[in-house]
């Protein structure tokens, strides 16, 4: 697919991360523009359902970016964030996808070049994978947007009250 | 606690396909403590499951889903009632009794297990559960001092240990306890080594399932005039 532009979502920790992606911005550093950032206080703050919620509407790739291995805030979110991205991966080969559309990434706030790294790294897979089959005729902007305010309002998938 | 596993997707999956609209059914007890079929796991098993789905062209299949407090006492199920009827398949991600509940409360509506039910166990460390009684109907741990040789040794002797004891270990597998050695070992920390001295008689297993399915009458706490079902 030639006009093909993957769609990736970015779990990215407030410490770091989402500092890193700041960063790379003030150093006017050049990285493709279809990543979308969701911020979390932690990656310890990620759960398996946030990463699938994220396909089912529609990204083609997601990744998570946490604090370097050692340097969590939260002193082992980061761990547990690779944990979960391990569970994700076997749910995404139960479903049918590929495992490497998400992956785990360790960043300190000052990597603001790695970050944008990790975007073309991402950028360069998915591409290579091609388009998720999710992902709805208009594009999966929509979706990451209602999921991003879900998020706000702690409210991803959340299954309390009956439907 | 009893405690179960998830069934894969595609194994759920290929149960479900040939419905319109299915609801998966959580549980908020001991499955939810387990990590097995809580709010949260059918949260999961629901977004992949409608994927899975979409990718074997079955995306007009409608995947709902509802975690209620309890699906081993039709107390709990209320919240379902109103729209349970609703759907021509309900999965549950409760155990085998909640299963059996559910079938029993929707008599014209498919009902599936999206867990398999493992046990009743114990906490070990996190992530990590250990079958502890098998439900036997006539505990004799008193005798055993305080571990159950049904349960945790692998060939359920009462008068152990066997030849198969090595270093504490069984030869079943090396990462399991020889029962008989914590029997043995517990039984000496609270002085009563003693007991063991005594050979400890057959098992009564007509208490156990072997007697055919249990059923537990408390007379004292059955309505009047509405004792047991038949």
């Amino acid at each position: 697919m030639a006009d093909y532009e993957p769609l990736i979502l970015a779990f990215c920790c407030h410490y770091c991360a989402y500092a890193a992606a700041d960063l790379a911005g003030s150093m006017r550093l050049q990285y493709p523009n279809n990543v979308r950032v969701l911020k979390l206080p932690c990656t310890g703050k990620l759960e398996v359902n946030f990463i699938l919620a994220a396909f089912e509407r529609g990204v083609d790739g997601v990744f998570v970016a946490g604090c370097l291995e050692g340097g969590c805030h939260f002193l082992e979110g980061n761990l547990r964030a690779r944990r979960r991205v391990e569970r994700a991966k076997v749910l995404l080969s139960e479903i049918g996808l590929e495992p490497e559309r998400v992956e785990m990434f360790n960043l300190s706030s000052a990597q603001g070049p790695r970050f944008a790294e990790i975007v073309n790294e991402m950028t360069t897979r998915l591409t290579e994978l091609g388009p998720s089959p999710f992902r709805p005729p208009r594009g999966a902007e929509e979706g990451v947007r209602e999921m991003t305010i879900q998020a706000e309002a702690n409210l991803i998938n959340t299954t309390s009250e009956c439907r | 606690m009893i405690v179960a596993n998830r069934k894969t997707v595609p194994e759920i999956r290929d149960m479900i396909k040939d419905h319109e609209r299915v609801l998966l059914v959580g549980c908020g007890t001991c499955v939810t403590v387990c990590l097995a079929g809580g709010e949260r796991e059918t949260g999961i098993l629901g977004s992949a499951l409608r994927m899975s789905l979409k990718l074997i062209g079955r995306g007009d299949v409608v995947v709902d889903e509802c975690t209620i407090e309890r699906q081993c006492d039709d107390a709990f199920f209320d919240p379902l009632a109103s729209h349970g009827a609703e759907y021509d398949a309900i999965c549950s991600f409760g155990c085998g009794v909640g299963v059996q509940a559910l079938a029993e409360r929707f008599p014209n509506t498919a009902v599936y297990p999206g867990l398999n039910t493992q046990c009743m166990g114990l906490l070990e460390s996190q992530g990590v559960w250990a079958e502890k009684c098998a439900g036997c109907g006539n505990c004799r741990l008193g005798e055993f001092a305080g571990i159950c040789p049904i349960t945790r040794c692998a060939k359920r002797l009462f008068n152990g240990p066997c030849g198969g004891s090595r270093e504490g270990r069984c030869e079943v597998r090396e990462d399991l306890d020889c029962a008989w050695q914590l029997i043995y070992d517990r039984a000496k920390n609270i002085g009563t080594l003693d007991k063991l001295e005594k050979i400890a008689p057959p098992n009564d297993w007509s208490t156990a399932l072997d007697g055919g399915p249990r059923k537990i009458v408390r007379e004292d706490q059955c309505i009047a005039g509405m004792g047991p079902k038949a």
